[in-house]
């Protein structure tokens, strides 16, 4: 099975890093842009074909090492293969 | 006292700490490597700074999960002395033994600079031999600083005067120029509940000597000493 992770600040955190993209594309000509959040995206390959399963751990994996929720939080996706 | 300087790979400031530690102070010292778990007869734990395991995925991430860490968890359980600068301190945040968490800097460069820093409570092992509102003059290098608690944590650090260091201008007004990080109400130390585990941005081991431009972190060093 494969996951994606993405992994980003809370909302209640300000992004330094988004705010910086976000002036450069304004400088760009791109002024109808908002708001940037710069994350992170994980890719993963899983030995295991129960999807429930698969979450449980992902979330268990997220919680304790690729996310750090005291400033970010994350959303996960998986496809099973073919 | 006898010290122990923990080295992870990447850890940068290991040897600064050791000389300060045992050269210039004179003290029992000893690396530990990041796989030793045998910690049992030191009284202070140093996690110095650096980039340990290069910063991948946050700073001090995957250094929490080293197989030293479990004893340094230990060792501050028992009541026992750790402090961690910088990268260090990120560490500490990361295993959860010194509350919230270090975002990018507000200015998103790397800050490699003397700044002030005000001494907020002189009552704890870190802090003893200096007094509260003194300044001290600390180089910071960081491109990771900018310290985050949510309001609540805020409060119960504020509170409990787990706050031992604030950025500061060189009359001790704590400004929002003189936050080098964009750090919540210019924080840049904090310590635990038991007052024995301290985790701080500046880097004391660089300013301990004279020739080094300040020798205000030896006030650190030896508060520890006692």
């Amino acid at each position: 099975m494969r996951a994606r992770i993405h992994v980003t600040l809370k909302k209640s955190v300000l992004d330094p890093q988004g705010k910086a993209v976000q002036q450069a594309l304004s400088v760009l000509g791109f002024r109808e842009v908002r708001d940037v959040r710069v994350g992170k995206y994980i890719e993963l390959e899983l030995e295991e074909g129960d999807k429930l399963k698969a979450e449980e751990r992902l979330r268990e994996m997220s919680e304790r090492l690729l996310a750090n929720l005291v400033i970010e939080e994350y959303a996960l996706e998986m496809d099973e293969e073919e | 006292m006898k010290f122990g300087v923990v080295v992870f790979p990447g850890s940068n400031c290991d040897h600064d700490c050791y000389h300060v530690l045992k050269h210039v102070l004179g003290q029992e010292t000893e690396f530990v490597w990041h796989k030793d778990t045998g910690v049992e007869k030191f009284d202070c734990l140093v996690l110095p700074g650096g980039f340990s395991y290069g910063d991948y995925l946050r700073t001090g991430a995957i250094a929490r999960f080293s197989p030293v860490m479990e004893a340094v968890v230990r060792h501050a359980e028992k009541g026992k002395l750790v402090i961690g600068i910088c990268n260090g301190f990120q560490i500490l945040l990361e295993a959860g033994l010194l509350p919230g968490a270090m975002l990018r800097n507000d200015s998103l460069h790397f800050v490699c600079k003397y700044v002030r820093v005000r001494v907020e409570n002189s009552d704890t092992p870190f802090t003893g031999g200096v007094s509260r509102g003194e300044v001290l003059k600390i180089p910071v290098a960081h491109g990771e600083g900018n310290y985050y608690a949510d309001a609540r944590t805020l409060e119960d650090l504020n509170r409990e005067k787990r706050v031992l260091l604030r950025y500061c201008d060189g009359k001790g007004r704590v400004t929002p120029e003189a936050n080098p990080n964009g750090s919540c109400e210019n924080i840049a130390g904090i310590c635990s509940q038991e007052r024995n585990v301290f985790g701080l941005m500046p880097h004391p081991e660089r300013c301990s000597e004279k020739e080094l431009g300040s020798e205000d972190g030896l006030k650190i060093f030896k508060s520890i000493i006692g």
